[in-house]
C-alpha cells in the first residue's frame, strides 16, 4: 500500500510543479514527472510479489509471472510522452527566441 | 468488417507519404492530402450507410477474439460523429489549400493535419479504452503542433499553454485507465461495462469517474477546464481553429464523456448532476466573455465554451429527447462553428485584421464570405428556420420534461445572449458602411476558390441542418446514436452480440 501512496505523491508532486513553477522548463519537468508517476503506477498495478518476467518458454512451468499487458501498455504511454516533452521543449526553446525569457508571467501577450 | 480500419490507416498512411515527397514535390502534399480525406469521407459515409440498417460492424484487429486484441467498432453514434467529422475535415483540408500560401513549409501543415485527422476516427472507432487514449494523444500532440504551426508570438504561447493544460489532462486520463484495469482487469470497453455492472456504487469507480471528468472535460472545453481554449483557437491558423471547435473538442471531449459515462461505466445521478453543473457553468461563463471580446476569432472562442455547455447540458438530462437534442445540436454546431472560423479566416484575408473595431464592409468587399458567416451566425443564434433553433429548443424542452424549469430558464437566457453577442460583433463587420475604413488595412487580398468552395459548401448544409429531425437516413442515425446512448451499459452485449 505504501508504495502507492508513494506513487501518487510523486503525481502530486510533478501537479504542484506544473501550477506553481514559473520556469517553463520546470513547468516541462514537472509533466515529466506527472507522466512518470502515472506510468509507474501503470506498472505497480501489474505487479505480483516474488514475480518473474513474462516471457514463455515450452520447457518451463510458470507459477508466478508479473502481468504483461501493463507493461506492453506503459511502453506506448512512454512513447508519447517523450513526443510530448520533445514538442514542448521545442516550443519553449522557440519562445526563448521570440520572448527572452523563460518566465510563464512574462509571456503574456495573448490576455483579455 | 473490413472497411473500418482504413478509416484509419489512410490518413495515418498519407501523413507519412506526405512526408516522404513533400519536401521534393511541393504541390504534391495538398492533392494527397485531400485525396486521403475525400477517400476517408467515402469510406465513412458507406459505413454510416451500413450502421443506419441497425447493424453494429466490428473489426478485430489481428483476428483475436474480445476481450483479448483491440476491436474496431461503428455503432451509431460512432458512424454519425464519423461523418461530421470526416465532412468537415474534409471542407476544411480543402480550403488550408487556399489559405496555407502564404506559410512556408506547408507539407508539415498537411501531414500534422492528416495525423490529426486520423487520430479523431481512431478514438471514435476504437472499442478498447487504451487505444482510444493513445488515439486522443496521436490527435492532441498533432493539435500542439499546428496551433504553433504560424511561429508567431503569440501561436507559440498558445500552444505551449494548450500544451501543458492537455498533458494534464492526458495525466489524470491515463491514470483513471490504470484504475480501472486494476480493478476490471480488462481494457476492452465493452468487457469492462460487463464487469463494472455489479460494482456501480464502490468507491473506486467514483474516483474514476472524477479522474476521467477532469481529463475529458478538460478535452471539452467545460468550464472549470476551459482556459486553453481562448488562446488556441484564436491564434492558430483559421482551418485549425475550424477543425478544434467543429471536430476536436466534440470527439475528444463530448463523444468520450458520453461513451465512457454511458457505455462504459453507466450513468449515474451524482454523474449528471456534475455534468450539468459543468455545463450550466459554461453556457454563462462563455456567453458572458464573449461580449467584451474584441478579436473576432476570440468572440467564437468563448461562444464555442458556451455551446459545448448547450450540448453538455442535453447530454446530462440525459431523457431521450436531452439525448437527441445533444447530438442534434452537436451535429449543427459542428457545421457552424466550422464555418464561422473558415469565415473569420477569410475576414481576416480580406480586412487584414482580426480586430472587430476595425473590420467594415465584409459583405461589399466579399459577398460570399459576408453571408456565409452571417448563415452561421443566424444558426448559432438560434433563428427558427436553421438548425440551432431546433437544437437549442428540443434542449429547453427536455430541461421542461425531465421537471428542471430553472435549467430551462437558464437556456433560453443564454440563447439571448448568444443572439446579443453575434449582433454586436458581426452586424458592424458585415454590414457597418464607414468609408473611412474602405481602404485601410494591409489586407485586401482575394479569396481564392479553394477558400470560396468549402464555405459555400458548409453555408447550405447549416442551412439545411434543421430538415435532419424530419424522417430518412440521416434521421435515422441520429435516432441509432440516441438508442446507443439510452441503451446504457447494453452496449456491452450489443457489441459482444456483433462480434460472435
Amino acid at each position: 500500500m505504501t508504495v502507492y501512496i508513494m506513487c501518487l505523491a510523486l503525481f502530486s508532486v510533478g501537479l504542484y510543479c506544473v501550477l506553481r513553477k514559473r520556469n517553463l522548463i520546470k513547468i516541462i519537468i514537472g509533466i515529466g514527472i506527472m507522466e512518470y508517476a502515472a506510468n509507474l503506477f501503470f506498472v505497480l498495478v501489474g505487479y505480483r510479489a516474488q514475480g518473474r518476467a513474462p516471457i514463455y518458454a515450452h520447457d518451463q512451468v510458470i507459477e508466478k509471472m508479473v502481468d504483461p499487458l501493463p507493461q506492453a501498455v506503459v511502453l506506448t504511454s512512454i512513447v508519447i510522452a517523450l513526443a510530448v516533452t520533445l514538442l514542448l521543449v521545442t516550443i519553449a526553446m522557440r519562445i526563448y527566441e521570440k520572448y527572452g525569457t523563460f518566465d510563464i508571467t512574462k509571456i503574456d501577450k495573448l490576455k483579455g | 468488417m473490413a472497411l473500418l480500419p482504413y478509416v484509419v490507416a489512410i490518413p495515418l498512411g498519407a501523413a507519412f507519404l506526405i512526408l516522404l515527397v513533400g519536401r521534393r514535390f511541393k504541390a504534391s502534399s495538398g492533392v494527397i492530402a485531400v485525396s486521403a480525406v475525400f477517400c476517408v469521407t467515402t469510406l465513412s459515409l458507406r459505413i454510416a450507410s451500413m450502421v443506419a440498417t441497425g447493424k453494429i460492424l466490428c473489426f478485430k484487429m489481428g483476428n483475436w477474439q474480445p476481450p483479448f486484441g483491440i476491436p474496431l467498432v461503428a455503432d451509431g453514434l460512432s458512424a454519425l460523429m464519423l461523418v461530421i467529422a470526416s465532412v468537415v475535415g474534409l471542407l476544411v483540408t480543402i480550403y488550408s489549400v487556399g489559405y496555407i500560401r502564404v506559410y512556408t513549409d506547408r507539407w508539415k501543415y498537411y501531414a500534422l493535419m492528416m495525423l490529426m485527422i486520423a487520430g479523431i476516427n481512431g478514438v471514435l472507432l476504437t472499442g478498447d479504452i487504451f487505444n482510444l487514449f493513445v488515439c486522443l494523444e496521436i490527435a492532441s500532440i498533432a493539435t500542439y503542433a499546428l496551433v504553433a504551426y504560424g511561429l508567431e508570438d503569440e501561436s507559440l504561447e498558445a500552444s505551449f499553454k494548450y500544451a501543458v493544460m492537455s498533458s494534464v489532462g492526458s495525466c489524470f486520463i491515463l491514470l483513471g485507465i490504470a484504475f480501472l484495469y486494476s480493478f476490471t482487469s480488462t481494457l476492452n470497453m465493452a468487457d469492462m461495462a460487463s464487469t463494472l455492472v455489479s460494482h456501480r456504487t464502490d468507491k473506486v469507480v467514483y474516483f474514476v469517474s472524477a479522474l476521467f471528468m477532469m481529463g475529458f472535460g478538460l478535452k471539452a472545453a467545460l468550464v472549470p477546464f476551459h482556459a486553453w481554449l481562448p488562446y488556441a483557437h484564436s491564434a492558430s491558423p483559421s482551418p485549425v481553429s475550424a477543425m478544434l471547435s467543429g471536430v476536436s473538442i466534440k470527439v475528444l471531449g463530448i463523444y468520450a464523456i458520453a461513451r465512457i459515462f454511458y457505455n462504459v461505466i453507466g450513468i449515474t445521478p451524482a454523474v449528471q448532476s456534475v455534468i450539468i453543473t459543468f455545463a450550466v457553468l459554461s453556457m454563462i461563463t462563455g456567453a458572458v466573455l464573449a461580449f467584451g471580446q474584441k478579436d473576432i476569432k476570440r468572440v467564437f472562442a468563448y461562444s464555442s465554451i458556451s455551446q459545448i455547455g448547450f450540448i453538455a447540458l442535453g447530454l446530462g438530462i440525459s431523457t431521450p429527447l436531452g439525448l437527441t437534442g445533444a447530438i442534434f445540436y452537436l451535429l449543427n454546431h459542428s457545421l457552424f462553428k466550422s464555418l464561422l472560423f473558415l469565415g473569420a479566416g477569410s475576414m481576416e484575408r480580406i480586412t487584414g485584421t482580426r480586430d472587430l473595431s476595425k473590420m467594415r464592409n465584409v459583405i461589399e468587399s466579399s459577398p460570399l464570405t459576408g453571408y456565409a458567416t452571417l448563415i452561421g451566425a443566424l444558426s448559432i443564434s438560434g433563428i427558427p428556420p436553421f438548425g440551432g433553433f431546433w437544437g437549442k429548443l428540443l434542449i429547453i424542452f427536455s430541461c421542461l420534461q425531465a421537471g428542471r424549469p430553472v435549467l430551462a430558464i437558464v437556456a433560453v437566457g443564454v440563447s439571448a445572449l448568444t443572439i446579443a453577442y453575434y449582433f454586436k460583433a458581426l452586424v458592424p463587420a458585415l454590414f457597418g458602411n464607414d468609408a473611412a475604413f474602405r481602404v485601410a488595412g494591409i489586407g485586401g487580398k482575394r479569396i481564392t476558390f479553394a477558400m470560396a468552395a468549402p464555405m459555400a459548401v458548409l453555408a447550405v448544409l447549416t442551412a439545411v441542418a434543421g430538415l435532419i429531425l424530419l424522417p430518412g437516413t440521416a434521421n435515422t442515425l441520429l435516432k441509432g446514436s440516441v438508442a446507443v446512448l439510452s441503451s446504457g451499459i447494453g452496449y456491452a452485449e450489443s457489441i459482444f452480440g456483433a462480434i460472435r
